[in-house]
């Protein structure tokens, strides 16, 4: 049985539709992201689950309790969940140490169980040198620490995270990414976790759902989403992707500068007529020249448009000879092109993925 | 069948929503304090005495005879010459400590701070004292160096009434274009200088207008502050045998109180002070016009050279009329046998503090009963205010922002007709409230509720939501988020809001003058009655009780809340 289900959740606000309705279900001890740009219902799907806000149709359950429902839902003190705020949260009137056993006095734990359990949660983010300082006398980072160590402490049976990285600095934001996935490994509690930054996502999550104009786009581990996304939304927003045109009939598919067989391309059954295929940017290569045997798959005649070098790779616009728009193509950082040059791109027909 | 398992669900799950409860509660509470005395005002002022019809014979009486009419006029006049004043007085000020570098700048602050804490009405005493026809102080000096037997000053007149109530309401003026001016970057002057103009020039064709709607703002405040006032004119205007509309409306009480009249001839008071507050409102939210960014940047003062001791001077002779002259007599006579013997040892004494403190229990009791009075309304204004703070600010029901209106109301209330409004409306049964302390703290509450209410919910509005979320998903209710988070939070708002409503509570006449009975009289009121009576030297001493009282509370104020707390309210 999953641990958290959201059957058909919908949320309106006025006229506008936030989510649209909504369908994901979440393994005990799982961690899933939800992914997608700023607006796209995300946050309201998290304060959904935690309570904070009741969705218009659908319903919430954990462990087969039905939670949310329109009619009416169980508060969020009531959930036994903990969540992470974009903010912290992290209560400037207590101490570090108070912060974090707050959650197990509500509980009403007997003080020397608290003690021990507040000890060993420190010791974990690291934070026992600091148990007895107030938040203002504390780095974001450490903030952040402390707010995980509260919501973690209290054991929840689901844990919620809301953008926790956004207001930290580039390199905290790395170090706490991986800090959030070990803590998991360690305590394994069924988590959701909301972000904007596919990055963040993808460094975390066991499965990932991209959420776009309120609906559920796609939920799929990271490299799934990463190598056969499914629409053209999700090509689009994990990293950098082309799309080419092509018209599918009979056996064969045909683009504008070749054909291709329709079992050279993965999940091309079933398709007909006019459809798009996303083409990563890694997938493509440049040559001085055409087919070499090689190559599994066609070439076209290509002239180089604009270049940037990025340190770790360059970034080729190429146009081909025959046709109206450019393609990205990422290369090595020693194959070194000049602007204009005339060149061969090599396709590779595993990597062409349909999307919607 | 679907219906019925919603129906269950629904059963299971509805939630005990307390806050819709608190806010019905809430609302209930303010229309009964706030609306029902108005709506009660309103409505009497259209009622037959005995009989409860229909009428409009009170705004016939009312308006109808020449005498009244000439107290409205009076009014007029007095708010007109306040507010000139005020601005003479408290523009250049202003001016002079946010821009220029006039020296002792934070005495001179300090100065307009005192100045607000003393009620008006002891301002007036002390100028009975300083410029009281052939007695005053002032007038004395000018006999012996002139050598005439006639003074020149005369306390007891309009002029005089306008000076009184002028001295004791510029700090408004103060207040509202300093904190303009403290916004104007001076990067908007440089570029005037920039282009040729010249200190003065780019201050009367830049650095004015950009602040003039908030000295338009403080001088409609300090208007209508002189047009409600009560005790100062009772003081001045009815020894010198004319009326202003505050001492009409308490002529209507005298025996046999004609309360239906009274309303009636509230309401331009009423409704003079809604237009005007109106006016301001518009005058200072135009944004664009005034140019607060809220970061002022860095600013240049203006160099006064020679001039800038001329200033102080200036600043300092408005200090020494509004605060030290006379709070010195004041004090003079508190512990003086008699005022008129002037400063000699043989006239020092304590004995008008026995006097109050040990042998006149009337004014014990007025003492016990002002602070308790102040004290208690303080904590019900706050506990109204952080209740409907919270629920408009959490949006906890869809209509909350009615809450928001009734809080604010009572700015639109002058005090006295506040008075008559609670009279009508809860001094007879089924309330019978009269002669209660409850129908005082009520009153009080209502007074001073928008100050709390300020305060308070610009405290809440600064807390992020979360930190109240964040106790709520860990099990914690709205009441624990509440106690445990949001009101150590808001510990110091909380505690500049109780501390500001005290101290205007503890000063407060005009509302108090139309409620007391014997048994709860406060101080301002026996002060009125000792001054009628003559009795200078107990009336300061009761004054400096209460000066002092409320000069140590406004001392722990700034020491826990910040010096300016007084300065900065809204």
């Amino acid at each position: 049985m999953s641990k958290l289900v959201l059957r058909g959740i919908e949320k309106r606000f006025g006229e506008t539709l936030a989510v649209d309705g909504l369908e994901l279900a979440l393994e005990e001890g799982e961690f899933v992201s939800l992914l997608g740009p700023s607006g796209c219902g995300k946050t309201t799907t998290l304060r959904m689950i935690a309570g904070f806000v009741d969705p218009s149709s659908g319903t919430i359950e954990v462990d087969g309790k039905v939670l949310s429902s329109p009619a009416g839902s169980v508060p969020p003190e009531k959930r036994g969940m903990s969540m992470i705020f974009q903010s912290y949260a992290v209560w400037p009137n207590m101490t570090v140490e108070q912060n974090v056993a707050f959650g197990l006095e509500l509980q009403r734990l007997p003080g020397a169980q608290t003690r021990r359990r507040v000890h060993n949660m420190l010791e974990v983010v690291r934070m026992n040198h600091v148990a007895r300082r107030y938040p203002a006398e504390l780095s974001g980072g450490q903030q952040q620490r402390v707010a995980l160590a509260r919501a973690l402490v209290v054991q929840p049976s689901v844990l919620l995270l809301d953008e926790p990285l956004s207001n930290l600095d580039a390199g905290l934001r790395e170090e706490m990414r991986i800090e959030i996935r070990r803590l998991h490994d360690e305590f394994r509690i069924t988590t959701v976790y909301v972000t904007h930054d596919q990055t963040e996502a993808m460094v975390t999550s066991d499965r990932i759902a991209v959420m776009n104009r309120g609906r559920l786009e796609q939920v799929d581990e990271p490299r799934a989403l990463y190598t056969r996304p499914r629409t053209r939304f999700v090509a689009g927003f994990i990293g950098r992707t082309n799309f080419i045109e092509g018209i599918c009939d009979g056996t064969a598919i045909a683009f504008q500068w070749f054909s291709l067989p329709r079992n050279a391309l993965p999940d091309a059954d079933g398709l007909s007529g006019k459809v798009v295929f996303s083409v990563r940017p890694q997938s493509l290569r440049l040559a001085k020249t055409g087919a070499q045997g090689l190559e599994k798959g066609p070439s076209i005649e290509v002239t180089v448009l604009e270049r940037a070098y990025l340190g770790e790779h360059w970034d080729y616009a190429v146009m081909p000879v025959t046709g109206a728009a450019s393609l990205r193509v990422t290369a090595p950082p020693h194959e070194i092109y000049e602007k204009g040059q005339a060149l061969w791109l090599h396709i590779d027909p595993r990597w062409m993925v349909p999307v919607a | 069948m679907a219906g019925h398992l919603r129906c269950l669900i629904a059963d299971r799950l509805r939630r005990f929503e307390p806050g819709v409860l608190l806010c019905l509660a809430l609302i209930a509470v303010l229309v009964f304090l706030v609306a029902g005395p108005m709506v009660r005002l309103l409505i009497s002022s259209v009622q037959e005495t005995e009989t409860g019809r229909l009428t409009l014979a009170n705004y016939r009486d009312a308006y109808g005879s020449l005498h009244c009419l000439r107290a409205l006029v009076n009014s007029l006049k007095l708010g007109l010459g306040v507010a000139f004043l005020a601005g003479v007085l408290g523009i250049p000020i202003a001016w002079a400590v946010s821009r220029t570098d006039m020296p002792a700048k934070s005495f001179v602050r300090f100065m307009v701070l005192g100045a607000f804490i003393i009620p008006p009405y002891l301002g007036a005493i002390g100028w009975i004292l300083l410029a009281g026809p052939n007695s005053g102080w002032l007038n004395r000096a000018w006999m012996s160096l002139a050598g005439t037997d006639h003074g020149v000053f005369n306390i007891y007149s309009m002029t005089g009434l306008i000076v009184v109530v002028g001295l004791s309401s510029f700090p408004f003026v103060f207040v509202a274009t300093n904190s303009a001016l403290d916004l104007v970057s001076s990067e908007m002057e440089d570029a005037a200088n920039i282009l040729g103009a010249g200190a003065l020039r780019t201050t009367i064709r830049v650095t004015l207008p950009v602040v003039l709607p908030a000295i338009l703002g403080g001088l409609i405040v300090s208007f209508l502050e002189a047009i409600a006032l009560f005790g100062a004119p009772a003081m001045i205007a009815l020894p010198a045998r004319f009326h202003v509309v505050a001492t009409q409306l308490w002529q209507f009480f005298e025996y046999p109180a004609r309360v239906e009249e009274a309303a009636a001839y509230s309401l331009p008071l009423l409704l003079i002070t809604v237009l005007m507050l109106w006016l301001q409102r518009v005058l200072t939210g135009r944004r664009g016009y005034i140019a607060v960014t809220g970061k002022g940047g860095e600013r240049r003062m203006v160099r006064l050279g020679r001039w800038r001791w001329g200033m102080l001077l200036y600043a300092l002779v408005v200090a020494a009329l509004s605060l030290l002259l006379p709070v010195s007599v004041l004090l003079h006579a508190a512990f003086a046998k008699a005022w008129g013997r002037g400063f000699s040892l043989g006239n020092l004494t304590l004995g008008n503090f026995r006097y109050l403190l040990y042998e006149q229990s009337q004014a014990q009791q007025a003492i016990v009963n002002t602070f308790l009075y102040a004290g208690a309304s303080a904590f019900v204004a706050i506990g109204l205010s952080l209740a409907a703070a919270y629920v408009v600010s959490r949006r906890l029901v869809r209509w909350s922002n009615s809450l928001d209106l009734l809080c604010m109301a009572p700015l639109v209330i002058p005090g006295i007709v506040l008075a008559i409004g609670f009279y009508s409306a809860y001094a007879a049964p089924p309330f019978a409230l009269y002669g209660s302390a409850v129908i005082m703290i009520l009153a009080f509450t209502v007074r001073f509720l928008p100050i709390a209410y300020t305060s308070t919910s610009a405290g809440l509005r600064s807390i992020n939501p979360e930190v109240e979320e964040a106790v709520r998903i860990l099990g914690g209710s709205r009441l624990t988020a509440i106690a445990r988070v949001l009101a150590p939070l808001l510990k110091r708002s909380l505690a500049g809001a109780w501390i500001m409503v005290f101290i205007a509570a503890a000063r407060e006449l005009s509302t108090a003058i139309l409620l007391v009975t014997p048994d709860t009289r406060v101080i301002s009121v026996v002060l009125l009655d000792l001054s009628e009576e003559g009795n200078f030297e107990v009336l300061a001493a009761l004054g400096t009780i209460l000066l002092a009282v409320s000069m140590a509370i406004a001392a722990v104020g700034s020491r826990v809340i910040g010096r300016d707390f007084m300065l900065h309210r809204g």
